[in-house]
């Protein structure tokens, strides 16, 4: 378990954030089991996974605003295991903004660097600074309680924004604004992070904020990285099952079936006599085709299905064309989801909303063989 | 739509109508106003009449010759015992005993508080638990000792003994009352301080306790209310030199020589409740606002 969850490459004094062998527990119950990482300078790394799988308790250690069992944190080249939050070149923003109530927008972000005991003339020059950036300049002279969800998490960044941070910290910042100001200001986010360069890390249970964002994204659960890399391989070659489920909407088709040979090639039986061949599947380094009998999960994202008819030209060898029957049709404007049954088992197709798809109709289709996923059943993991 | 059916289709708000449990409702309003205000009427008009009219018995009626005599000798000439000068050095002794008491007691409440919820320790639970504890028990079971303890350090029967008696007894409730409301504060407001560098006292007294200004105007009324009205701690702790307001009052209403001068008797009462009421009357404004502000979330 530990040697999963290690995820350092290097010196952790070469990296903007390094995390190395992080226990956290109250108790008998252990949140983050041995956790190694190394964020380097710069990087947008996005954590991502279910409510309850220590994200939060991730980054409150790395802000030390937490006590940890065991490990150490590092932070653009030292060690602050031991150090106080605002000694560590951390600037934070959280879900619930936590901004202070009785105090203006300038006073919020002056705050800090009040108590640091910055020269007037320099706090409002950051103050000012940050403002103009965040566009909050008309709102300086208000109080919290008159402003937006949007603007007060604005404030909230712009307070961290005027700390001259190396490492920002987001907390779900985004959780608490409706969909249409989420994706606006993620965009800010986004651009924010291309003007200054800062190390980013952000928590979020949001998979379209993830892969928006990530330069890098840490699939958790049970305090566990079961991933860590871009958002395009993340997507593509998801490294288990759990991954595979929980990023994509809808989610990834699991398929259960067996090892079989096809002319002498790999195949998977899927039930129903569709059997898919394996021949042009790219097997993780290290690992080949299972033993046959083996009890094997091909994934299949619902827009790696490509529909039509094998006749129409489009025949080659990454394709794989069966039939299926419709049983549900669900219209997103976009596209069209099909809830379909292949094999005896639900199958989701993604067609364009201009693909014309009776309810029960049989259609033919085919797998994508080079995008699809094959995991081993018993372990998860992918083969 | 013809105008016809829209006239008897429902729209619009809903007429009322006088429900039997409305009449019934306002019946009640209206008993209790008559059983508050009427004892309150008759000590006013009672405490403006001289001894002549009192002496006639008519307690509903509206004196002939009304005088403000009554008030000036249960100020400053009514006997307390062997002592004929009024009630006014209790006024100034309650002063002195509620002003430090007051304020003391809801800054100690307000910092206990304030630790039990943000700065947790090994066993601040427990030591929460006995704090309640504290605040059920009859204090009564705690005068003895006390007292022996005061005389033990030769403290006992001053001004200092009865602040820190009333200050000791207010700090369970008022822990209570500030704990219960800092632990409905988000957490990551106290985590955002501490980013900001905020230590422990500048967390409390410029984030948290701007934050908890209707608490501290429900810990005013509560103390300064509780404390004006005390009579028994001051009996016994505070010495006679110190003797607060209510005590002055009992002594002047329980005179057992002569005539009963029931005027000054009401006179001398209203006096004694008047802080308590303005208290109420001032600081009530201020609580509807308090938590009105309060109430949108920052
Ligand atoms: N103070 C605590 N005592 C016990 N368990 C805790 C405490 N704080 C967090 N946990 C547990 O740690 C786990 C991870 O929490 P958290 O990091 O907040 O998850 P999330 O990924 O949703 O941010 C949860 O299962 C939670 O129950
Ligand atoms: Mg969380």
């Amino acid at each position: 378990m530990s040697a999963l969850n290690s995820h350092a490459t290097g010196n952790p004094a070469d990296a903007s954030v390094a995390v190395r062998d992080l226990l956290i527990a109250y108790g008998s119950l252990v949140v983050l089991d041995k956790l190694s990482l190394d964020i380097p300078k710069g990087e947008f790394l996005v954590l991502l996974g279910p409510s309850g799988c220590g994200k939060s308790t991730l980054l409150n250690s790395i802000a030390g605003l937490l006590d940890i069992t065991d490990g150490e944190i590092w932070i653009s080249g030292k060690n602050v295991t031991w150090e106080e939050p605002k000694d560590r070149g951390i600037g934070m923003v959280f879900q619930s903004y936590a901004l202070y109530p009785r105090m203006s927008v300038y006073d919020n972000m002056a705050f800090g660097l009040k108590i640091a005991g910055l020269p007037k003339s320099e706090i409002e020059e950051r103050v000012g600074r940050a403002a103009k950036m965040l566009k909050l300049e008309p709102l300086l002279k208000r109080k919290p309680s008159e402003l937006s969800g949007g603007q007060r998490q604005r404030v909230a960044i712009g307070r961290a924004l005027v700390r001259n941070v190396d490492v920002f910290l987001f907390d779900e910042p985004l959780s608490n604004l409706d969909a249409q100001l989420r994706s606006e200001l993620r965009v800010e986010i986004k651009k924010l992070h291309q003007d200054i360069g800062n190390t980013m890390i952000y928590v979020t249970h949001d998979q379209i904020e993830a892969m928006t964002l990530a330069d890098r994204i840490a699939v958790m659960k049970g305090g566990i990285i079961q991933q860590l890399d871009d958002p395009h391989t993340i997507y593509n070659r998801p490294k288990n099952l759990f991954v595979a489920g929980f990023i994509g909407s809808p989610a990834m088709t699991f398929l259960n079936g067996k090892i079989t040979a096809l002319n002498g090639a790999p195949a998977v039986d899927v039930g129903g006599g569709v059997v898919v061949p394996l021949g042009r599947y790219q097997f993780e380094a290290g690992s080949s085709a299972p033993a046959a009998g083996t009890d094997v999960v091909l994934g299949v994202r619902p827009e790696h299905i490509i529909t039509g008819s094998p006749a129409d030209g489009t025949e080659d060898g990454r394709r794989f064309w069966t039939k299926g029957q419709v049983k549900m049709l669900e219209p997103t404007g976009a596209d069209t989801i099909l809830w379909t049954e292949v094999g005896g088992q639900n199958l989701t197709v993604r067609v364009d909303s201009d693909h014309e798809v009776a309810l029960y109709a049989h259609f033919d289709f085919a797998f994508d063989l080079d995008r699809a996923s094959l995991f081993d059943k018993a372990s998860g993991d992918r083969l | 739509m013809s105008a016809l059916t829209a006239q008897s289709s429902p729209r619009g708000p809903k007429p009322k109508r006088l429900t039997p449990a409305r009449v019934g409702l306002y019946g009640f309003v209206a008993m209790s106003c008559l059983f508050f205000l009427a004892p309150l009427y008759v000590m006013i008009i009672t405490s403006l009449k001289p001894m002549e009219e009192v002496r006639l018995g008519y307690i509903f009626k509206w004196p002939d010759s009304p005088t403000i005599q009554p008030w000036i000798d249960a100020w400053s000439s009514a006997c307390t015992g062997l002592a004929c000068e009024g009630i006014h050095s209790g006024f100034y002794n309650s002063i002195k005993i509620t002003i430090p008491s007051v304020m003391v007691s809801i800054f100690a409440g307000a910092l206990f508080g304030y630790c039990l919820s943000f700065w947790k320790m090994k066993g601040s639970n427990f030591l929460f638990g006995l704090l309640l504890l504290g605040a059920f028990l009859p204090y009564q079971l705690f005068i003895y000792p006390l007292v022996r303890i005061y005389a033990w350090a030769g403290a006992y029967g001053t001004m200092f003994n009865i602040i820190t008696v009333h200050t000791i007894f207010g700090l369970p409730v008022m822990t209570l009352l500030f704990r219960n409301y800092f632990s409905s504060v988000p957490i990551e407001l106290f985590k955002a301080a501490r980013v900001d560098g905020a230590g422990f006292w500048r967390i409390f007294l410029s984030v948290m306790l701007p934050l908890a200004t209707p608490v501290v105007i429900v810990a005013v009324i509560l103390q300064v209310t509780g404390i004006w009205n005390d009579f028994l701690f001051g009996t016994v702790f505070a010495g006679q030199n110190n003797w607060p307001m209510t005590v002055l009052l009992n002594n002047i209403v329980n005179t057992t020589q002569g005539e009963r001068h029931y005027n000054i008797d009401m006179a001398a009462t209203i006096l004694t409740a008047a802080v308590p009421l303005t208290v109420y009357f001032v600081s009530g404004r201020w609580f509807v606002r308090g938590i009105a502000a309060g109430a949108v979330k920052g």
